[in-house]
């Protein structure tokens, strides 16, 4: 939820249209929890994304990622944190999970919560993301460096600054993992 | 103007704000529950002092809504579409006495039910109280319309419903403000009898409501928020109902329909619209967010001269909510279909929190019920619904809310030892209560567990009416004091609290078992809170 609120600050910033649907409530009690995020220089008509037209899943936890699969459009990106969320007895062998998600050209795999607690928090782990898919939107760096402000701007000059560092690795590890995978 | 980034409920909540709200009444729901959220963390409110807590059931939300608007000022009523059923009662009289001050009934309904028993919608409460419904399609609209149903419910004293589903309570757009208006000041009614519905007056104000009707059809007919394109290829013509349009609008590049078609967010339905469409069209197609609304009354029960597709021939379904691909379908377009979800994939099923006390109740009685056998235990609606799925599958029946008590009491009357209700504390002063009190008046032999998290907590943390007061109203209701019992569910105190359920399941008559423990979602809130708090006492 804080990646789309920042994603949809940036996008306010660079005066784009944007439409985020969230899920709340019954759902959102330890169940998979999604936002459909939509971006565009022209007015939006559906709140939701059609099948096959998401130009990324940004996905914080790595089965997760493979659960949207029907929402990924063929040229679409993978942004996943590698880190699994494990509250349910048949979840899966997590090498497989992988095996499953390196099927797909266009993939970003890293552990976001390991890179976020070396920088002081696992708390982060969610800006280092935002900056893995940054790479992949037609948002400006500066734009999403915004929104992160904004979001946190009632928590303090720190957590501003830790949450920026974090958008930057997350960016510059996104850079390289493309660069190790061609 | 000011740009905002806001949910659909939120922009709700601000477009009533800046019509000259003077007070939100409501009980917490999914997804009508931002709404009143909103206005309670809006520092404008705050600083208008508009009334923004909340009540202890629909029903008395709807009343004091009324209230406020016999008194001249503007009041919103919000609650999710089953909410309404607790609130028909003054909802449907409320189109009978008309209003004073603005009154707008905002509903939140669920098609695909994502948190909710069923999947009713509103818009047949709004032509059954024969008052204006207005249904936006996006974020804006939703603003806009909640200035539009205050001015329309002043022009012509009735009040207005405004009605939206799950996706655009939960989606987030830019909105951009109008003037902020200021808030009425206080005036009684200009017909001293209005409110009064004895049966002479009340049937002289229903053929008021009656003789309005037709004026009410000429506002939607040339609303500005009802569209009517006559332009495109006439082999087929749409209607459109709320975010329906979106949907398809998104099957065409640039979002341009070449179809006629017709837009519907304010009813009652424009039928000369919709009759000038059908005389051009070979074909109808109605797409609508909800049941078959406009469908039927277009259809009715005879054969008729024209072709109507939707959801009752099949070229949409029955049930569940609308979305692109759906619509795409019954206009006959081939979609490009994504990747399948691989078969590794586990489902999540919703599960109550680690460290949460309803499961410590759950385990306890489990335990105590071991000796009597399933089927015993009749629940309510709050996250303890969860008891119904692995581990514990403790409870057989959730329908609506407070009705575990009451049929805990009947399924005793028709003979079943022992008979338990498990009930939340918002749940219970929401509509327990007076269950509660048949069950004293007849001495009925029936446990009531009352799992007391203080909160509202499947919604978020809301504030319960019934914190601190549960004992009270308990002995005020007539439970024998010795049979008002509380414990803590915690792990380490499960053997007592099992013993504690065991003997009162064997009580012939009415007990209380109050199972006390902050919700831990709250907890840790309100922890993080009164720390930041203290360091900012510190700093200073």
């Amino acid at each position: 939820m804080s990646i789309a609120a920042a994603i949809g600050m940036a996008a306010i910033h660079e005066n784009l249209f944007i439409k985020q649907a969230e899920v709340h409530g019954m759902s959102q009690r330890g169940g998979a929890v999604q936002s459909n995020l939509r971006i565009s220089n022209t007015e939006i008509a559906s709140d939701l994304i059609p099948h096959g037209q998401a130009d990324i899943i940004l996905s914080v936890e790595p089965m997760e990622a493979l659960r949207y699969l029907p929402f990924l459009s063929s040229e679409g990106w993978i942004v996943t944190n590698t880190a699994p969320f494990i509250n349910i007895a048949d979840y899966p062998d997590s090498a497989v999970i992988m095996q499953e998600l390196k099927k797909h050209k266009n993939l970003i795999a890293l552990d976001a919560d390991k890179i976020a607690t070396e920088l002081g928090t696992k708390k982060a782990s969610n800006m280092v993301m935002l900056g893995a898919a940054s790479p992949f939107m037609q948002l400006s760096e500066k734009a999403c460096r915004e929104g992160i402000r904004q979001i946190f701007e009632r928590k303090g000059r720190d957590i501003i600054d830790l949450n920026l560092a974090a958008f930057d690795k997350g960016r510059k590890l996104a850079g390289e993992y493309q660069q190790s995978a061609v | 103007m000011q740009s905002l980034l806001l949910l659909g409920d939120e922009a709700i909540a601000q477009g009533a704000i800046d019509a000259g709200l003077s007070g939100v009444y409501a009980y917490p729901g999914t997804p009508s529950t931002e709404i009143t959220e909103y206005v309670q963390a809006s520092r404008e409110a705050a600083e208008k002092n508009v009334h923004r807590e909340w009540s202890a059931n629909e029903k008395t939300a709807m009343e004091a809504a009324l209230g406020m608007s016999y008194a001249g000022k503007r009041a919103m009523v919000c609650m999710k579409h089953v909410g309404l059923n607790v609130a028909a009662d003054p909802f449907m009289n409320s189109a009978i006495t008309g209003v004073n001050g603005g009154l707008v009934i905002t509903v939140a309904d669920d098609p695909s039910m994502h948190s909710s028993q069923n999947e009713q919608d509103s818009r047949f409460f709004g032509k059954f109280a024969m008052i204006p419904v207005f249904e936006p399609s996006n974020q804006q609209e939703a603003y806009d319309m909640t200035f539009e149903a205050f001015d329309l419910s002043e022009k012509y004293k009735i009040p207005v419903l405004l009605r939206v589903t799950t996706r655009l309570s939960h989606s987030r757009s830019g909105i951009t403000r109008k003037d902020v208006r200021p808030q009425n000041e206080m005036t009684m009614p200009a017909d001293p009898k209005q409110f009064i519905l004895l049966p002479s007056i009340a049937r002289r104000r229903y053929k008021d409501l009656l003789s309005v009707q037709q004026d009410l059809q000429k506002e939607a007919e040339k609303s500005t928020f009802n569209e009517y394109q006559k332009e495109g290829n006439q082999s087929l013509g749409i209607i459109a109902c709320g975010i329906a349009v979106n949907y398809l609008a998104e099957n065409f590049s640039d979002h341009k329909i070449p179809y006629p078609y017709i837009k519907i967010t304010h009813y009652p339905i424009p039928y000369e619209q919709i009759f000038s469409l059908a005389e051009s069209c070979r074909e109808l197609l109605i797409l609508e967010e909800g049941y078959p609304f406009v469908e039927e009354q277009l259809k009715g029960f005879l054969p008729g001269k024209y072709t109507i597709k939707g959801r009752l021939d099949g070229s949409l379904p029955r049930d569940g909510e609308l979305s692109p691909a759906l619509v795409a379908n019954a206009l006959g377009i081939e979609i490009q279909d994504g990747l399948k979800v691989p078969d590794m994939v586990a489902n999540r099923p919703p599960a109550l929190c680690n460290g949460c006390g309803h499961v410590d109740v759950y385990n306890a009685l489990n335990e105590a019920m071991d000796q009597y056998g399933k089927g015993r235990v009749f629940s309510d609606i709050g996250c303890y619904t969860l008891g119904a799925l692995p581990p514990f599958e403790s409870i057989s029946s959730c329908v609506d809310m407070g009705a575990s008590v009451t049929m805990a009491k009947g399924a005793s009357d028709a003979g079943l030892r022992p008979a338990v209700a498990v009930i939340g504390d918002s749940t219970f002063t929401h509509s327990g209560m007076t269950g509660l009190l048949d069950a004293v008046i007849e001495n009925t032999p029936i446990t009531v567990v009352i799992s007391d998290n203080s909160t509202t907590g499947m919604t978020g943390g809301q504030k319960s009416s019934a914190t601190g007061r549960l004992v009270d109203i308990c002995q005020g209701l007539g439970v024998h004091p010795d049979h008002i019992k509380t414990f803590v569910p915690l792990k380490k105190n499960h053997d007592e609290n099992v013993e504690v359920i065991r003997k009162e399941l064997q009580f012939e008559g009415v007990s209380v078992i109050l199972a006390q423990r902050e919700c831990i979602q709250t907890a840790a809130r309100r922890k993080r809170l009164e720390k930041k708090t203290k360091m900012a006492t510190e700093a200073k």
